[in-house]
């Protein structure tokens, strides 16, 4: 079975972010970017699905100008066997972003598609999803545990107040969340070997999908300064306010 | 980790570091081996998350090695974009004064024509990329935690290569989940530019006796900070230098604040670590500097974007080691080529990665199979002009040292701009910085203002802006030889400076139910290296933690 | 204008959740119509005709709508949602509506805006992007506007009040895709940080491990979440999982009890998007006071037991 892995490029999770003078998008300059943390994780399932027989290729891909390479040997310097570019001149929407997936898809038929539940930038949380709608294809989203049995994925998937697990119809898309796996590093030889492994370029145009925006940025500003509240005399009163006044107990 | 799990690669040059030192080497190294036709394997490690992301400096940057390197750098795009326009110098006179010296009176080297205010990760990021370019294998998120040396054969003795830290290594020093051994990295030639302070540097200087000829190394401690002004204020190029309040007695130490691009300054505070107060917290004197009106001007109403902090080496040409020794070469602020009168490194360490790069390919191109003790470095460094700036500023900081800031300010003017750096004698400081320290009781305490949160900041909203990271669980890599001497010697004598000398908030003696307590938050460290030189028990040693982990300073 | 909410519901009781999202209907005006998708729930309907603002309900009962499976609901709310005339389709952004939403908007050739806490005007919303470390202002395009909304950034509207009719709605989708296997209600009262509605975090003047067992009193009482700060967890009181701020543990509670935290900035990344920020703390001068809601300077040794007394 083929595992398809997605990646993206994103502000590196330790960096603070910083929106810019204009306030028309946060400040990308000269600051470390990094493959999305649910990404990886996505990468590494795909890997020990592979390690532990059930996969036999593991193709990933990535979208957006040319410095999304970087994170596309990052994850063939995990154990990844080949990458697919998806040129574009800036980060399209999660709705484009899934069609020209659904592209992939169609060309690759994977058996399983895996990707991170969202990017830390955009914080979406959006594209697998989408992907299953246009593929036809039944969704693991948020999953803590993934096995695939027969013709089925078994996706244990983290849902507010506990767990629930899921069978999925093969081919499926599973969306990662943080406690699925711990990511391995990649080694120095295996980074060098990841130079050499099969890249291919395409542009959305090969895949015949025109991108088409659903949504205009008007502004970004940072989040508003939290203010100091009042102070409280007695515990008595503290439960009172948390009670009556604020209505969180 | 026993060597024998290890895996081993080989490479003709292993350079450790991705500063400017370390990324002119491994450039220069391939622009010869394209010219040469030769197939050469150059690799640089470097143990911030990427190339840039440890990198502090000023900067004003002399483009001098830089035009050697790439004479068409300007098309090539190099992020040197704001050329000075303007000098200004200044001594604080107090809180609220402060007299500007006339540019005739200062020393020469302190003028600025042709220099470029610049972010040094910025032109090291691109140095980078051009490293890349001409094929040199480049790992960022690697640490150089230990050398290798031959252990046998005519070659023992010699440094073989160097070996990476292993990665996953859990705080008790178990092999967590995702462990994965170091990596031993074999060269024909190895080249150390790890910059102030380099832990393995610091080692080689030991084993090699590097410095058995040289007056003690002599460092600073650099601390800046990047903001956003105002753009009515903002003047691209000018730039401002000075001295005085708020240092006072034997404290030794000068200010930066330079206009770049895009509406930003970038201010700075540099101190000397011979300073003797154990009282004196170098960070809050920069946090209190910056309400002097000189900067207030600038700063008021302006929005702080990122901090940082990196020991300096400053001793000079009178404090320079050996840079040669088997199998490999010490060079940059690994070795201390900074020239500390003009306060740039940034063209000394290019042009001595450069030389090196020179004499190891020369070597290698005659046949050399490496391990040797590279003299033909020791030439080429003496005929250069390298050595030549060194050894013109070499009076500057023992002038400083001996006759404090007013009248070294003097006699360095007389040095620099009336024999040009040649007067015939010369002043040594052989004192360690450290040894400087008096007992805390002899000294007068300090009381540091709070910080207002528009001006001055707190140590740990500091640190936040440095972006630094370390995986959590991984053993401190902030090694003590001894535990109790925090308490039992450094607390009673000098009420444990650490506390104050280190920018990041790294240290702290807490009190609770059960007394005191040392704690060493190693998370917050920038990997200044203030530690490893100013304790004054010399009982801390700076080692590298997991690849990857410290600052990730954007544009700094 | 009309509106289609997606009730969040386990077939016997209306989550709150859904108020919330009711509200922000409100903000954005027009008719608010609610679908109970699952099954045997007509109990739910009921319960979405009593809430305020509500004008009808959309009663989907069938065993394919009974886990919520998002294969099968999908296709159902974008049939109602084109057939009908929505111009916008909400849910709450909680896993649930997350799981479902991107579905419905991909089938409408549409895209879809998470997680808004705030509406500007009929096409412009307000949402946290970078973790809540920047607000970006965005017009949405498309003629259907798909959206998520944060519970806790709009009040919820009134669970009573209201009468709606209940219409069944009798289109069955069972995609045969996906199937319900377990579930697993978290055992404890102590939720994932991650997903408590309240925390109560210690920090370094909690003096040691130990004493965490009074937060843990009190989080019993609360079903809230042990959190604590880097301080607590460098000073080795208590392991780094319980790390509020570090990688992939920021929290947004509706509650978070500070307790001996003096607020250092990585904490108050951490946790700053929280409804309602109460600190115990006996230092007046903490900065963690200047952001609390309510402050209360004590010994913590003092207030925590005499808290979990009150409760």
């Amino acid at each position: 079975m083929k595992v398809l892995v997605t990646v993206k490029r994103v502000l590196d999770y330790n960096v603070k972010v910083r929106v810019k003078a204009d306030r028309s998008d946060v400040d990308l300059a000269n600051v470390k970017m990094a493959l999305n943390p649910f990404c990886e994780i996505a990468v590494e399932e795909a890997i020990r699905l592979k390690e532990a027989g059930v996969a036999t290729e593991v193709v990933v891909v990535s979208i957006g100008p040319k410095a999304v390479q970087e994170q596309i040997r990052t994850a063939l310097a995990l154990g990844a066997d080949r990458g697919i570019q998806i040129e574009t001149d800036t980060m399209p929407e999660s709705l484009s972003v899934a069609k020209l997936l659904a592209k992939v898809v169609e060309e690759e038929q994977p058996g399983l598609v895996i990707l991170g539940k969202q990017a830390i930038d955009s914080d979406n949380n959006q594209t697998g999803q989408m992907l299953a709608a246009l593929t036809g294809l039944a969704q693991g989203t948020f999953a803590s545990e993934v096995k695939v049995e027969g013709d089925e994925v078994l996706v244990t998937r983290e849902v507010d107040g506990g767990l629930q697990t899921v069978g999925l119809k093969l081919p499926a898309i599973v969306t990662t969340d943080l406690r699925l796996n711990e990511p391995r590093y990649a080694s120095l030889p295996n980074i060098m070997k990841a130079k050499k492994k099969p890249l291919d370029v395409k542009t959305p145009a090969d895949l015949g999908v025109e991108l088409r925006a659903h949504t205009e940025l008007l502004s970004v500003e940072p989040p508003a300064e939290r203010k100091g509240g009042i102070k409280v005399g007695s515990v008595a009163e503290l439960v009172e306010k948390l009670k009556n006044e604020a209505k969180v107990i | 980790m026993s060597e024998a799990e290890r895996e081993s690669m080989e490479f003709d040059v292993v350079i450790v570091g991705a500063g400017p030192a370390g990324l002119s080497a491994a450039i220069r190294l391939m622009q010869q081996a394209q010219a040469a036709e030769q197939e050469l394997t150059v690799c640089v490690v470097e143990k911030g998350s990427e190339v840039g992301a440890h990198i502090l400096s000023g900067a004003v940057i002399e483009p001098r090695a830089l035009n050697e390197l790439f004479p068409d750098w300007r098309d090539l795009g190099a992020p040197l974009k704001t050329a000075v326009t303007e000098d200004q110098i200044y001594l604080l006179k107090d809180a609220d004064s402060a007299r500007r010296i006339p540019n005739a009176l200062a020393p020469k080297t302190m003028h600025n024509d042709g220099n470029y205010v610049a972010s040094l990760g910025n032109l090291c990021r691109w140095l980078g990329e051009r490293a890349e370019e001409l094929g040199v294998e480049i790992f960022p998120g690697f640490a150089a935690a230990e050398v290798l040396y031959h252990d046998d054969g005519p070659l023992k003795g010699s440094v073989k290569g160097i070996a990476t830290g292993d990665m996953g290594v859990t705080a008790s020093g178990e092999q967590g989940p995702n462990y994965m051994p170091g990596m031993e990295l074999h060269a024909k030639y190895t080249l150390f530019t790890e910059g102030c302070r380099g832990h393995l540097g610091k080692q080689l200087i030991e084993k090699f006796a590097l410095d058995q000829d040289a007056d003690p190394q002599h460092y600073g401690i650099g601390i800046k900070e990047l903001w956003d002004i105002d753009p009515s204020k903002h003047q691209p190029g000018l730039v401002l230098h000075g001295a005085g309040w708020p240092l006072e007695g034997d404290t030794n130490g000068g200010f930066f604040l330079y206009h770049a691009e895009d509406n930003q300054v970038v201010v700075g505070l540099i101190i000397d670590l011979n300073y003797s107060n154990p009282w004196l917290s170098p960070f809050d004197e920069f946090q209190r500097m910056k309400h002097h009106p000189l900067f207030r001007q600038y700063l008021e109403g302006g929005k702080r974007v990122s901090y940082g902090a990196r020991a300096i080496t400053k001793g000079g040409f009178n404090s320079l080691p050996k840079m040669t020794m088997p199998g490999a070469l010490l060079l940059g602020c690994d070795a201390g080529t900074l020239n500390f009168s003009k306060i740039k490194g940034t063209h000394t360490a290019m042009k001595s990665g450069m030389l090196g790069a020179e004499a190891v390919f020369e070597a290698l191109a005659a046949g050399d199979e490496g391990s040797k003790d590279l003299t033909a470095f020791t030439d080429k460094f003496k005929s250069s002009w390298l050595y030549d700036d060194l050894f013109r500023s070499r009076n500057f900081g023992p002038a400083m040292h001996k006759f404090g800031t007013l009248l070294g300010g003097a006699f360095n003017f007389v040095d620099q701009n009336i024999f040009g750096g040649k007067i015939p004698f010369t002043l040594h400081d052989t004192r360690r910085d450290y040894a400087e320290l008096k007992p805390a009781s002899e000294c007068k305490q300090i009381e540091y203002p709070k910080p207002d949160g528009k001006l001055s900041f707190d140590k740990l909203s500091s640190v936040f802006l440095s972006n630094t990271n370390h995986e959590e669980d991984q053993p401190c890599h902030l090694k003590l030889k001894d535990a109790s001497i925090p308490l039992s010697i450094n607390l009673p004598k000098w009420a444990e400076p650490a506390q104050r000398y280190c920018p990041a908030g790294v240290y702290e003696v807490v009190e609770d139910a059960q007394g005191k307590r040392f704690q060493i938050n190693a998370q917050n460290c920038v990997h200044c290296k203030t530690c490893d030189i100013k304790d004054p028990s010399q009982n801390i040693t700076w080692v590298t933690p997991e690849g990857g982990g410290g600052p990730t300073y954007p544009n700094m | 204008m009309a509106t289609l909410i997606i009730a969040e519901h386990d077939n016997s009781t209306l989550k709150p959740a859904t108020l919330n999202t009711v509200a922000a209907a409100a903000a954005i005006g027009g008719d608010v119509a609610v679908l109970v998708a699952g099954e045997s729930c007509q109990a739910v309907a009921d319960q979405a005709a009593q809430v305020a603002g509500v004008s009808k309900v959309l009663l989907a009962d069938n065993a394919a709508y009974g886990h919520q499976l998002a294969e099968n609901i999908a296709p159902l709310v974008a049939e109602l949602a084109k057939t009908a005339g929505f111009d916008y389709v909400l849910a709450p952004a909680t896993t649930t509506g997350k799981n479902l939403l991107p579905r419905v908007a991909a089938l409408l050739d549409v895209g879809q805006l998470s997680d808004i806490v705030a509406v500007e005007s009929a096409d412009t919303f307000k949402r946290p992007i970078y973790a809540g470390n920047a607000i970006a202002t965005v017009k949405s395009l498309d003629a259907i506007k798909v959206i998520t909304v944060r519970g806790t950034a709009f009040d919820p509207v009134a669970a009573e009040g209201g009468s709606a009719s209940v219409e069944a709605v009798t289109a069955v989708h069972d995609a045969a895709l996906s199937r319900f296997v377990s579930e697993e209600v978290a055992k404890s009262d102590r939720p994932e940080l991650t997903a408590a509605r309240v925390i109560i975090s210690g920090g370094r003047g909690m003096g040691n491990g130990e004493n965490f067992a009074l937060l843990e009193k009190v989080a019993d009482k609360l079903g809230a979440a042990v959190g604590a700060s880097r301080a607590a967890v460098d000073a080795g009181f208590v392991p780094n999982d319980m790390q509020v701020g570090q990688t992939g543990k920021i929290v947004a509670p509706d509650l978070y009890i500070a307790v001996g935290i003096s607020g250092a900035i990585q904490h108050l990344a951490g946790m700053k998007d929280s409804k309602v920020i109460v600190a115990i703390n006996k230092d007046e001068e903490a900065p963690i006071f200047q952001v609390a809601d309510y402050g209360l300077v004590a010994d913590l040794f003092d207030a925590v037991p005499e808290l979990e007394g009150t409760l």
